[in-house]
């Protein structure tokens, strides 16, 4: 039953023409292995998130149940896989046309050059393939000791936590020694307030008693002041590995997820833009070079099919590629500048066209150092939300359902970026582990405007409380109220912070 | 072949199963599996399997999208049911898993700890099946297995010489034909028909009904699971008795008088006429709110069940349905009539959540 998923002669005389086509227009990727794989198998590996060996985990096997049936109910197909290491796994479906494995191609080639060279995956693992196998030995080992029941659930308690990293954290170092230091002197140089006198007055007028007492209620002050951690820390999984009362192997496994979290994160930073970048070129691949003909028609159905939108959605793909396109036409007429800006004749605007031809040389520097929001706070203009009909919607409590809201601009970008920022999920800072003085942890919700789902907040405060192991808080607002969410391992409280 | 992804399936099926069985007693009360049952399975909602996280409340956050339409105009229900960000996103829909109805009979019956049945007799009636395993040099064409055709000629070229590599055209001739044939299978079969009878009169409400409907659900899951080829009726009576559908069965109401006997008098036909005892395993149910009228009628009754359907039946249960008009009495008459009979039982549902404890008293003696 097992086929071969080395590439059939044919197809590996494709993947050297497209290969070269891609080098052809510049771009520089790692080396890429496709393999051939069923549609079960392909959803195998989608289901562990395209790596071939990973920790066991229910999960995994619920994400293939649901690939599985939307398949076979013809809901979704996955078209490409691809993962970022070095080289490049990507997988091809045994079943597809010639001219869909073409279209795969040039698309996971584009996805290859976008790992290798945008500064945002410059601090994922390259061996993650290797890492993965590793985390799952360790796990498994872990479940040979303990069993599986246990380390299933500290598995659970951990991914529940899994999105409290800070996705920015591996671009910079920063030291918390100073502030530390600071208080350290502080304590030192403290000293009770003395009165100016006469030196044969000194004693009665500042009594050195006295001053004693005040400077150590200074101290006591200062080092109530004193917080640990020093500054909030947006990393709170790693706060918790370091100082969490964890046996060995929990350690472990949540310093897995950890990792694991961290090195899908720029995925998430980078939707867009990813996708954006290799749908341009599996277009440009295939339109200018390696379509033939006959497959016109199943190219363009395809194409659209993966540029379609839906109300609501915003698909990556399309606004990616359009991105792209506009910045490249605009770099190549020069439709850029202060002199450009300025301009306000609405026909000269249209003609504008300085013939500076930098659109390739742009983009390509676009794809190296942008993210998903410096990417559209940067290119997305009016003019493009105009054309791309861009709207925000809101839900509509009298009719019970999504509205469109506005067209305007400002808002259009602004609930844009506002949805990708943090990549769409909340920001959490745990800023003080002896809350109480109790040695009770207390995380605040860094609030913008939208509540959290309250339900999921409380049961996932009673796993931090199964790490921490003592009570757990959680300042946040609801309804427009301050809140204290507190979870102390029995029931749940809630308070109205004034 | 093993699967690389098959202990984790099958983890995720024993949580599935887990999570079911912690909650029967609530699905059973509820009654929601009911509506959600296709032909082999039913779906049924699990609404705390996914791992929480901090996340948005959707409902408040809104988005962006792109598409036609002018302020104000509500987008397509995708975004309106199950939250905008569709797609890479977990959502916030409730997860639905299909159980086959033989895993939902295996969980009730961890559950409620019950005995498989062992079906009455000691001879099984044999029914033969056609299975399709052999392979022969003749046969219609229709059956012709193209596959063992070409392997054929492809043999018969080879050893004859006339094979091409370079030009590997391979032509079946007569001799060559191979067909699919068929041997006939004798298996045991285990037969058996339950007989649904309810007292529709006018002090069965609706909820008693609804009652029944229920526990006839988890009925006919547990004994189709015990029995290969089962059959249905459905038996309703006032005064008088008719066989009717499933659907009349439980939503058809009536007012008037109880003869409960028109009822047993009727399976009693059904039984003579469709279900040979010596052939059939029969299964029996009557509900009822207990009124019957007068003791002229209750003493026919006992006589049918001493005579005719607790000999033939292999369980005889009567499940009383309390109601605010009903008496009560009828299941105090067989008490007294019928002391301790092995095969009678008796069950009393006050409410909802008393299916559970009545369906174990139905089905824990194994029979």
């Amino acid at each position: 039953m097992f086929e071969s998923r080395t590439l059939t002669p044919r197809l590996e005389e494709l993947r050297r023409t497209i290969r070269g086509h891609a080098v052809e227009f510049g771009l520089d990727f790692f080396d890429v292995i496709f393999e051939l794989v069923d549609y079960d198998e392909m959803n195998m590996i989608a289901s562990y998130g395209g790596f071939p060996t990973r920790y066991p985990h229910w999960r995994f096997g619920m994400q293939f149940e649901e690939l599985q049936k939307s398949y076979s109910y013809g809901l979704s197909k996955i078209y490409e896989l691809v993962i970022n290491n070095d080289p490049c796994y990507a997988y091809l479906m045994r079943a597809n046309p010639e001219v869909d494995q073409k279209l795969v191609m040039a698309h996971v080639y584009g996805h290859s050059d976008f790992f290798k060279n945008n500064y945002w995956f410059s601090k994922t693992n390259r061996k993650m393939v290797d890492t993965m196998a590793n985390h799952a030995v360790l796990v498994r080992r872990a479940i040979d000791r303990y069993g599986l029941d246990e380390v299933e659930q500290w598995i659970d308690v951990c991914l529940s936590l899994e999105n409290l990293i800070d996705p920015h954290a591996p671009y910079f170092r920063e030291s918390t020694k100073q502030s530390e230091e600071s208080i350290e002197e502080q304590k030192f140089a403290t000293h009770g307030t003395k009165f100016k006198t006469k030196p044969y007055m000194e004693g009665f007028v500042n009594p050195p008693e006295v001053l004693k007492r005040e400077r150590e209620q200074r101290i006591k002050a200062l080092e109530k002041e004193e917080r640990f951690p020093a500054k909030p820390q947006r990393d709170v999984l790693s706060f918790l590995v370091e100082n969490a009362p964890l046996k060995r192997w929990q350690r472990e496994i949540l310093a897995v997820v950890r990792d694991e979290a961290y090195y899908f994160a720029p995925q998430a930073m980078t939707k867009i833009m990813n996708e954006g970048w290799a749908s341009y070129w599996h277009s440009k691949i295939m339109t200018t070079r390696a379509l033939d003909a006959s497959e016109v028609i199943d190219y363009a159905d395809h194409h659209s099919g993966t540029l379609g939108t839906r109300p609501g959605v915003i698909n990556p793909y399309k606004i990616g590629i359009e991105l792209f396109r506009d910045i490249e036409e605009r770099w190549n007429t020069g439709r850029f500048g202060p002199e450009y800006d300025a301009c306000d004749d609405y026909r000269a605007r249209q003609r504008w066209d300085k013939k500076l031809g930098l659109g390739r040389e742009k983009i390509f520097e676009v794809r190296k150092i942008y993210n998903d929001i410096t990417f559209i706070d940067e290119f997305l203009t009016q003019d493009f939300c105009e054309r791309a009909q861009l709207f925000t919607y809101k839900f509509d409590r009298h009719s019970g359902n999504y509205v469109i809201d506005s067209r305007e601009f400002q808002e259009v970008k602004g609930k844009l970026l506002d949805s990708l920022a943090n990549m769409g999920r909340p920001v959490i800072l745990v800023d003080d582990a002896n809350f109480k003085n109790r040695g009770e942890l207390h995380l605040t919700h860094d609030y913008q405007g939208v509540p959290l789902k309250l339900d999921y907040a409380r049961a996932t405060l009673e796993n931090l409380h199964k790490v921490w192991t003592r009570g757990v808080h959680l300042e946040t607002q609801v309804d427009g109220k301050k809140k204290l969410l507190s979870f102390g391992g029995t029931r749940h409280e809630e308070k109205v912070l004034g | 072949m093993v699967r690389r992804v098959d202990p984790d399936s099958r983890r995720f099926r024993d949580i599935v199963r887990g999570k079911i069985r912690e909650n029967l007693k609530h699905y059973i009360s509820r009654g929601e599996l009911i509506a959600r049952q296709g032909k082999n399975s039913v779906s049924v909602p699990l609404p705390q399997i996914d791992i929480p996280n901090f996340r948005f409340g959707k409902t408040e956050q809104g988005g962006v999208g792109q598409g036609p339409g002018a302020e104000g105009t509500p987008l397509g229900g995708e975004a309106a049911e199950g939250g905008p960000e569709a797609g890479d996103q977990p959502g916030d829909h409730i997860l639905e898993v299909d159980v086959s109805l033989a895993e939902l009979a295996e969980i009730l019956g961890e559950e409620l700890e019950l005995p498989r049945i062992e079906p009455k007799g000691t001879e099984s009636i044999h029914t033969t099946k056609e299975r399709y395993t052999g392979i022969h040099k003749s046969g219609p064409e229709s059956l012709r297995h193209f596959k063992r055709t070409f392997k054929q000629a492809l043999k018969r070229q080879i050893q004859t010489g006339h094979y091409d590599p370079d030009n590997p055209v391979i032509v079946p001739t007569r001799v060559d034909r191979r067909y699919r044939s068929w041997k006939t299978l004798s298996v045991p079969q285990s037969n058996a028909v339950i007989i649904y009878m309810m007292d529709v009169s006018g002090s069965m409400g609706n909820e008693q009904k609804e009652i029944v409907r229920i526990e006839s659900f988890w009925l006919d899951t547990w004994l189709k699971s015990q029995y290969e080829n089962i059959e249905t009726r459905y038996i309703i009576h006032d005064a008088a008795a008719r066989v009717v559908d499933a659907h009349t069965f439980f939503h058809i109401r009536e007012s008037g008088g109880t003869k409960i006997s028109s009822a047993y008098k009727l399976a009693k036909e059904v039984i003579e006429r469709e279900f040979p005892p010596s052939e059939w395993n029969i299964y029996p149910f009557h509900f009822s709110d207990g009124d019957n009228w007068g003791g002229d009628d209750t003493s026919l009754c006992m006589n049918l069940l001493t005579e005719h359907l607790l000999p033939w039946s292999n369980i005889f249960c009567y499940g009383q349905v309390k109601s605010a008009y009903g008496s009560g009495q009828f299941i105090k008459d067989l008490r007294e009539a019928f002391p301790s009979h092995e095969r009678l039982i008796l069950s009393e549902i006050n409410s909802r959540d008393e299916i559970l404890s009545s369906l174990k008293t139905f089905l824990g003696k194994g029979k």
